[in-house]
């Protein structure tokens, strides 16, 4: 590369926060026109420098250049203006608008809205995103809303665009159109700045990466030169354990779901319908699909959380659909949602109340009535040391640990209570990579002693990883479940469904 | 520029401070208030928090008035604390209170002038049973039909006072009494009467029930387990729904418990320091209890303190009426002011203040 090339340059960036070093001395350069990735685990503090350079972050000592000149956006508005756009993980839309009504509030000066449609069937066109700008995003699927997204920031004409984690809600396919689209962008110039931990990600799609560890740069490589593990061991410090799978003959039946349809508790929540699955001691069920397809509310009935029509959900031949989540732990049924902080946990509560919340009667927390602090505060302790949750100690609250801490934590709680039947949703969204693997091989420890575990994962290669049968939720329905041997990625991308849309897509 | 940052965890520090720091603030406003209104400012705020304990003449005849007025403001804002924790908003203690010593007092008066053990028993179960029953009413109306709870409780508040006036003038009314509306004194009446139990203490069965609940909504909420579902319900809804919690039986617990405890107050206040049932019964304690819960921290020893605070306005607003020619709304807006002031600078219990420097997103 000459300088000419040089498109942003960061300097010895470092950002403290309490007790927390998020940057320590960062520095990296991005070429006009490559795909840049920035790999790291959770808290390595990707994150905090990205948003640095969208100006949300103000550093506290470093410096960047951006096309040779001294660059210290304080707001995102200045780094749009300098020619930066973020694709955030988590979107910023409203379900009730349409797609350019979406992207019109996220404008300066918006031009009508008839020119504004025609400029977005223009983009989408010519970066092969297919999108209608009339379509409400209430119905799109998270494919679809991060190419609003997406749009919403090419209408712009970027020089730099920042995607953050953007395949973690997207299906084999849709990331394919993803990358073919950010690699057009590439060719016409478009930086890319791409933040993931997914080694294979990084491998098919960029051309250098920049590998980040608790907050310092641990090194430079060109990912199609290197192999993945030896990016993984940068990564995470040390060599990753593969979890170990033992095939294990499955018993008798435990769990039996027979026919099992549910209205939406809301109007944007998905009707489960028809769902059938049985489920032996020993093995592990997982079920795929896009975010959005009745996850959420399979766990929610499996749970308790919501009942259904009487003989739908059987435990151990004993008729469970009609008790709630306190019944149903009694009798070894226990599980995990998705949402950690507000569902899974009590946010603002301490790690042992935590540990009270949903073990209280297993683990004998509880006497007449009233409870055992002190049993619950070892209980909390034991999930620490078991599951290695980084905390200081039990009393600090939930909110203080990072997500994959947390989720760590979470699936410690119902793993020691050693259900019968584990329920568990994204047991490994936004967990590094050492401790997804701890997580994986928990589950299937719990499988190799004799429970049966339900695992809904968006991630397919944990699912192939560890599950015996897989199946697919699809617009609140389930496929029927096929073993996981012999199965192949395309298979799954059938399953899933959303081939409609996929094949509507192309790169023009 | 100043920007307001969320703190990672609610600062234990501002949390402790805020009330004491709401009532210095309640202090030097009501200095003002007082100075606009032409009078010494120091000379009124005196009276009012210095006065009524301390004063040689009157001391003695206000200092057991603190127990009085303070019974009932503990024992709804008890009820109410653990309502309002759980996201159950009760405004309507004040028509529960009424409801209370109204079927209370109506025990009373069907057994008149029967002498017997059971009857003050049977009375303060009634009372429970009344704020109990009228509590319901906005709990299953949210239940069955989601309506506001706060609506609903408030403005039954309003249909709970024209039935203490209908009740006043038609029904419970003294036939004894020359036409004039108002029931027997039951004060009056040793088998259903409420006395000052220790004279010049102002202590009655209410100060002592008041004491039990304050005992009993400790130990609830630090040891069992109704009081930890009542915590995560308003900490995190769906938490507690996954923790087995049902939310509609924890609207019903919420509105039942401050309903009784509202109700039994009433029935305490009716058969003791007010004696009977009268169109002006209802002295605005239903209300003021949501002062004083707040200002407890919505914590059982806190709301012990705010109500023994809270009594020390009302009785010294009473003495500054009668001393310094206050008018009786000034006080009333004092106690207003100290919500406000306490729910100001409850926003930095969870947020910091940043000045000059832009706050990180």
């Amino acid at each position: 590369m000459n300088a000419s090339d040089m498109l942003l340059s960061v300097r010895g960036i470092s950002k403290a926060y309490p007790g927390v070093i998020a940057n320590d001395d960062v520095s990296f350069d991005v070429v006009g026109g490559e795909i840049h990735a920035l790999l790291g685990e959770n808290g390595a503090g990707k994150s905090t420098l990205v948003k640095t350079i969208y100006g949300l972050i103000r550093p506290d000592a470093g410096e960047m250049l951006l096309h040779g000149a001294p660059f210290a956006p304080a707001t995102p508005n200045e780094a749009r203006a300098a020619g930066v756009a973020m694709v955030f993980q988590h979107f910023s839309l409203f379900e009730a608008l349409s797609v350019a009504e979406n992207v019109a509030l996220g404008m300066q000066d918006p031009p009508p809205m008839r020119q504004l449609a025609a400029r977005i069937r223009e983009k989408s066109e010519l970066y092969g995103l297919p999108l209608s700008p009339d379509r409400r995003v209430g119905d799109l699927s998270a494919g679809e809303r991060q190419r609003v997204e997406i749009i919403r920031c090419l209408l712009e004409d970027p020089r730099l665009l920042i995607m953050d984690e953007p395949t973690s809600v997207l299906t084999p396919q849709e990331v394919d159109i993803l990358f073919q689209t950010l690699r057009k962008l590439a060719e016409n110039g478009t930086a890319i700045l791409y933040i993931s931990h997914k080694l294979k990600e990084i491998t098919a799609l960029c051309d250098r990466a920049t590998i980040l560890r608790r907050g310092r740069v641990v090194g430079h490589c060109t990912p199609r030169d290197v192999s993945e593990s030896k990016m993984a061991e940068l990564m995470v410090g040390s060599a990753v354990q593969v979890p170990s799978r033992r095939r294990n003959a499955p018993g008798a039946e435990l769990l039996r779901v027979s026919g099992l349809s549910l209205p939406p508790a809301t109007i944007f929540g998905t009707a489960l319908q028809g769902i059938s699955l049985a489920l032996r001691s020993g093995e592990i069920i997982g079920i795929g699909g896009i975010a959005g397809n009745g996850q959420d509310e399979l766990l929610a009935a499996l749970s308790g959380e919501r009942l259904s029509a009487p003989g739908t959900i059987t435990l151990e031949g004993r008729d469970i659909a009609r008790s709630g989540p306190t019944a149903r732990r009694a009798l070894g049924l226990l599980s995990a949602p998705e949402e950690r902080l507000g569902h899974a946990a009590a946010p603002d509560m301490s790690l042992t109340e935590n540990a009270m919340l949903t073990a209280a009667h297993r683990q004998k927390l509880m006497a007449r009535g009233f409870l055992r602090w002190n049993a619950a505060r070892d209980f909390a302790r034991r999930i620490i040391a078991d599951f290695d949750v980084r905390t200081p100690g039990p009393d600090v609250p939930a909110r203080a640990l990072s997500g994959g801490n947390l989720q760590k934590f979470v699936i410690g709680r119902e793993v020691l209570q050693r259900p019968r039947v584990f329920v568990v949703n994204q047991p490994t969204w936004g967990v590094d990579a050492a401790a997804a693997a701890a997580i994986r091989q928990a589950l299937l420890d719990l499988a190799s002693a004799g429970a049966a575990v339900i695992c809904i994962s968006q991630d397919l290669d944990e699912l192939m990883e560890i599950a015996d049968h897989f199946a697919v939720l699809n617009e609140g329905r389930l496929s029927a479940p096929r073993p996981t041997d012999g199965l192949s990625i395309e298979d799954i991308g059938l399953m899933m469904g959303g081939a409609k849309d996929m094949e509507a897509a192309h790169v023009a | 520029m100043i920007a307001l940052e969320r703190r990672a965890a609610p600062s234990r520090f501002w949390a402790y401070l805020t009330p004491p720091l709401a009532v210095l603030l309640t202090m030097a406003a009501g200095a003002v208030l007082f100075a606009m209104l032409g009078k010494d400012p120091v000379a009124a705020i005196r009276t009012i928090f210095w006065d009524p304990l301390f004063h040689p003449q009157f001391a003695a005849y206000s200092r057991p008035q603190l127990l009085v007025k303070a019974a009932p403001l503990i024992l709804i804002a008890i009820g109410l604390s653990l309502g309002f924790r759980a996201g159950v908003w009760n405004i309507g203690a004040e028509g529960q209170y009424i409801m209370g010593a109204i079927a209370g007092a109506g025990v009373a008066l069907a057994f008149y002038p029967m002498d017997a053990w059971f009857i003050f028993p049977l009375m303060v179960i009634a009372g429970l049973l009344g704020g109990w029953a009228w509590a319901m009413i906005p709990g299953i109306l949210r239940v069955r039909f989601n309506t506001s709870d706060i609506l609903v409780s408030l403005l039954l508040v309003y249909v709970a006072q024209h039935f203490l006036a209908l009740m006043a003038v038609g029904l419970m009314r003294n036939p004894d009494g020359g036409g004039f509306p108002g029931s027997r004194n039951l004060q009056h009446y040793p088998a259903a009467a409420n006395p000052e139990l220790f004279p010049g203490t102002g202590m009655h069965w209410g100060v002592i029930a008041a004491f039990i609940a304050v005992i009993f909504a400790y130990i609830l909420l630090t040891r069992h387990l109704r009081g930890f579902q009542i915590r995560v319900t308003g900490a995190a809804p769906r938490a507690a729904r996954f923790a087995g919690v049902s939310p509609g039986r924890m609207v019903l617990f919420c509105f039942g418990i401050s309903g009784a405890l509202a109700g039994v107050a009433g029935l305490f206040e009716v058969s003791g320091p007010s004696g009977q049932i009268s169109i002006n019964f209802h002295a605005g304690y239903g209300f003021t209890a949501i002062i004083v819960a707040f200002l407890g921290r919505l914590h059982p020893i806190g709301i012990l303190l705010a109500g023994l605070l809270l009594a020390l306005t009302y009785i010294g607003g009473e003495l500054a009426q009668f001393m310094l020619d206050l008018p009786a709304a000034a006080i009333q807006t004092f106690q207003g002011m100290l919500l406000f002031f306490l729910l100001a600078l409850d926003v930095l219990t969870n947020f910091r203040l940043r000045i000059g420097k832009r706050a990180p997103v």
